[in-house]
């Protein structure tokens, strides 16, 4: 068959176009046409639109902005921020903080702080737990706030595809769920998933030392019994919550915020991902520069009120 | 390698009928031959149409006698609101199984093979990826009957690309499909009053146009692209922005929890949501589409601008039902004229009549003289009854009571009819293109009061017919 169609082809000299047309096209290989060149085919964003791809409304962002983040940052946290010049002004980089507070507040700070003190101010992906998408109610919002859920491909994409700032936790809810009397005390950062993603991706690391948000929203107790009936992530008991209702996890303390951005951690070769060894190590350092910082900072701190 | 026998399979289908139609114009394709077990519901001008049972376990006899060298399926059911479970089962892994097993063995002529495949494949879950892409599997086991036939359907597919390298196998992902012509559940949902939302959640859906459907498949067709393709439209909508676009109010009726039950009772009372959808409105999904337009694809239109033509559709619709035209409609008469016409089967198509000089001067005089033996009655007649051609069944119908009476003179006119009778039915017909409605219509009664032969007359009414669609539609 295959012979009979190359004696068709030769007999039509008219079509001698449309061969080397096709084997321009067997020639470039499939797999190899990835990232770099799959980038210059991302779509952009309809002027029209006011949701992103991702599900972002600026519109809604905005809204939460002025009515509560805003106040919080300013007045109720009153947040001193250290080494803003350290969260790059172009191109993917993942931002690596601690996590804690029942309804955590850090990642909202940290988003504001690079809103308000960073010459070039961006918007930053915070990623969430899947345990978002699944439940009603803050399916619907958590997107719309700019988080995003932590899937390795989703980091990916944001990093190496978007060039934007994507911001993990990596101790995840192990952070958000420890007791007030752990405070300041990092837990286990994962199995280093967010180091391969940025070696991934090339993009840099930027770790995010956070004071203030453990004393913000302390946690005495966690009710196991009513977080399996309520389904939610933990229950927990905060100086305000249940007995002030839902709104009592916003009721957050007047902490001192005091945010510390530390020196990237860049990683320009390819394929460092696949060191698994390195990959570990990497997870270490940072969890330790953050820890060290945490000390620091806490140790310099003289009331947990006024900084 | 380039396709020139090509066989499409599900030629029912929307797509199946579409895609012939767009490669009918290819001239770089000798023969299309397009199988399924109904007959084809679109005007179909070169394409022959054989039919097989749903399994399609003759198929290689087929393939081997008319040395097809690409095979197009178009068959995959991935709405389970068209048919039964069992059947699509049917068609989608038996069918699969079937139509591999046609392009199998070393001595098949088949060298290509595009399957039409859907995003359903993904799934749509809690812990998925904003963007699927191509290479990521599914993660979690299917659920649904639909989803469990397309992972196997493609399972299959995969298991025949490796055990066949020589044969050029393309997949494509079809995100869910809106526009005027398809029927979808997706678009059903949205032509309610208001758009049902799970509540509490507002998932992020991306469209694909039906018309870069079928341009996706027919670009694959062409060019050597094996592997996995997503295709869907730039841009992932949230369902409340689908509702905003659709100018509808979102009614978030349907509860987080016991969503099923609540499904079977809004099933009751006529709104029909199947059990693939319901995972998508509460989680939705989103692909990446970029390896396709990488491939040199381009889309005509983004989910958002999808969203928008369906909304002027679903606003139009109403008013173009109550006229008994739709775009893309079957259309019993036209299919009927292609179906016994000898002439329409020919190497020369409709649209380019290739008529003798002898032939066009007969006809000219034969309605010449017509003309000049009414006289004074036919000159008001035609701008007082039909200034326009008028595609209606209502104004044809009375027709005759308007007609008849002034062709009561029409017998003495005996040199035309002489004339007339001469030309052979199907030269009539073959002639019918060339000539004005207004024409068309005389003729009509003249054969009517004359000859009378149902061949010409049913010939004239579909052309009419055809002539008549697009100032409705």
């Amino acid at each position: 068959m295959s012979e009979s169609a190359d004696v068709a082809d030769s007999s039509r000299t008219t079509l001698s176009m449309r061969p080397t047309e096709s084997e321009v096209q067997a020639a470039a290989p499939l797999p190899a046409i990835r990232d770099e060149e799959l980038r210059d085919y991302l779509p952009g964003l309809e002027p029209e639109r006011r949701l992103t791809d991702w599900g972002r409304s600026e519109r809604i962002e905005g809204l939460l902005d002025r009515a509560l983040v805003d106040f919080l940052y300013k007045h109720w946290f009153r947040a001193e921020i250290e080494g803003i010049e350290n969260v790059p002004a172009d191109g993917g980089a993942l931002l690596v903080s601690n996590h804690s507070g029942a309804l955590p507040p850090d990642a909202a700070m940290i988003g504001k702080a690079i809103k308000e003190e960073h010459p070039r101010p961006r918007p930053l992906n915070i990623t969430v737990e899947h345990f978002f998408k699944g439940f009603p109610g803050f399916s619907m919002l958590i997107p719309k706030i700019g988080c995003v859920a932590a899937h390795p491909a989703n980091v990916h994409r944001l990093l190496a595809d978007e060039q934007q700032l994507v911001l993990v936790f990596p101790e995840g809810r192990k952070g958000t769920e420890k007791l007030y009397r752990d405070r300041y005390r990092l837990r286990r950062f994962g199995r280093g998933g967010f180091v391969e993603a940025a070696m991934r991706a090339r993009a840099p690391i930027v770790p995010v030392a956070v004071v203030g948000a453990e004393e913000a929203a302390p946690i005495f107790a966690q009710m196991r019994l009513l977080q399996k009936v309520t389904g939610l992530l933990y229950f927990p008991i905060t100086p305000t919550f249940p007995h002030l209702g839902a709104l009592g996890m916003l009721a957050y303390l007047p902490a001192k915020f005091k945010l510390r951005f530390l020196a990237p951690i860049r990683f320009d070769d390819p394929g460092l991902h696949e060191d698994k060894g390195l990959v570990q190590t990497v997870a270490h350092d940072v969890r330790a520069r953050i820890q060290e910082e945490l000390l620091d900072m806490v140790g310099k701190r003289r009331s947990v009120w006024l900084g | 390698m380039k396709s020139k026998r090509v066989l499409i399979t599900g030629l029912s289908t929307y797509w199946g009928g579409r895609l012939a139609q767009a490669l009918e114009a290819d001239e770089r394709i000798e023969v299309l031959v397009g199988v399924d077990n109904e007959e084809p519901s679109v005007e179909l001008e070169r394409t022959e149409y054989v039919k097989v049972g749903t399994q399609h376990a003759l198929l290689r006899r087929v393939v081997e006698a008319a040395e097809i060298d690409t095979i197009i399926d178009t068959r995959l059911v991935v709405d389970s609101a068209t048919t039964s479970p069992r059947k699509a089962h049917e068609n989608n892994v038996i069918g699969t199984m079937n139509i591999l097993a046609a392009c199998s063995g070393a001595a098949s002529p088949v060298q290509k093979l595009v399957f039409k495949s859907s995003t359903h494949f993904y799934g749509s879950e809690q812990d998925d990826p904003a963007f699927f892409v191509e290479s990521m599997g599914r993660p979690h086991a299917p659920k649904t009957p639909i989803e469990r036939d397309i992972v196997e359907a493609e399972a299959a597919l995969r298991d025949f690309a490796e055990k066949n390298p020589l044969v050029d196998c393309t997949v494509l992902r079809f995100a869910n499909v809106l526009g005027p012509g398809v029927r979808t559940s997706h678009i059903a949902l949205f032509s309610h009053p208001a758009v049902p939302m799970i509540l509490g959640f507002d998932p992020r859906y991306q469209f694909v146009h039906e018309d870069d459907v079928v341009h996706a498949l027919e670009h694959v067709v062409q060019r050597e692209l094996p592997g996995v393709f997503n295709v869907a439209a730039d841009g992932v909508l949230a369902l409340s922005e689908v509702a905003g676009l659709l100018s509808k109010p979102y009614a978030p009726i349907i509860p987080p929890w016991g969503t099923g039950l609540a499904a079977a009772g809004l099933r009751r009372v006529g709104l029909e949501i199947p059990p693939e959808m319901l995972n998508q409105l509460r989680f939705g999904r989103g692909v990446d589409n970029r390896l396709l337009k990488a491939a040199g694809f381009r889309y005509g239109h983004t989910s958002r601008e999808t969203v928008l033509v369906l909304g002027e559709h679903l606003r139009l619709h109403p008013l173009l039902r109550s006229g008994g035209q739709e775009p893309y409609r079957y259309e019993r008469e036209v299919e009927e004229f292609l179906r016994w016409s000898p002439h329409v089967k020919g190497s020369q198509t409709r649209n380019t009549p290739a008529l003798t000089a002898g032939q066009v001067t007969a006809l000219q005089r034969l309605l010449e003289t017509r003309a000049g033996g009414e006289g004074e009655a036919e000159e008001p007649e035609p701008p007082l009854e039909n200034p326009r051609p008028d595609p209606d069944r209502g104004p044809a119908a009375h027709e005759p009571e308007v007609a008849e009476p002034e062709l009561e003179p029409a017998p003495p006119r005996a040199a035309p009819v002489d004339h007339y009778d001469d030309l052979a039915p199907e030269e009539v017909i073959s002639l019918l293109d060339s000539l004005e409605p207004e024409d068309l219509i005389a003729l009509r009664e003249y054969e009517r009061l004359h000859a009378g032969r149902s061949q010409i007359v049913g010939a004239i009414e579909s052309v009419l017919a055809r002539r008549g669609q697009p100032h409705l539609g």
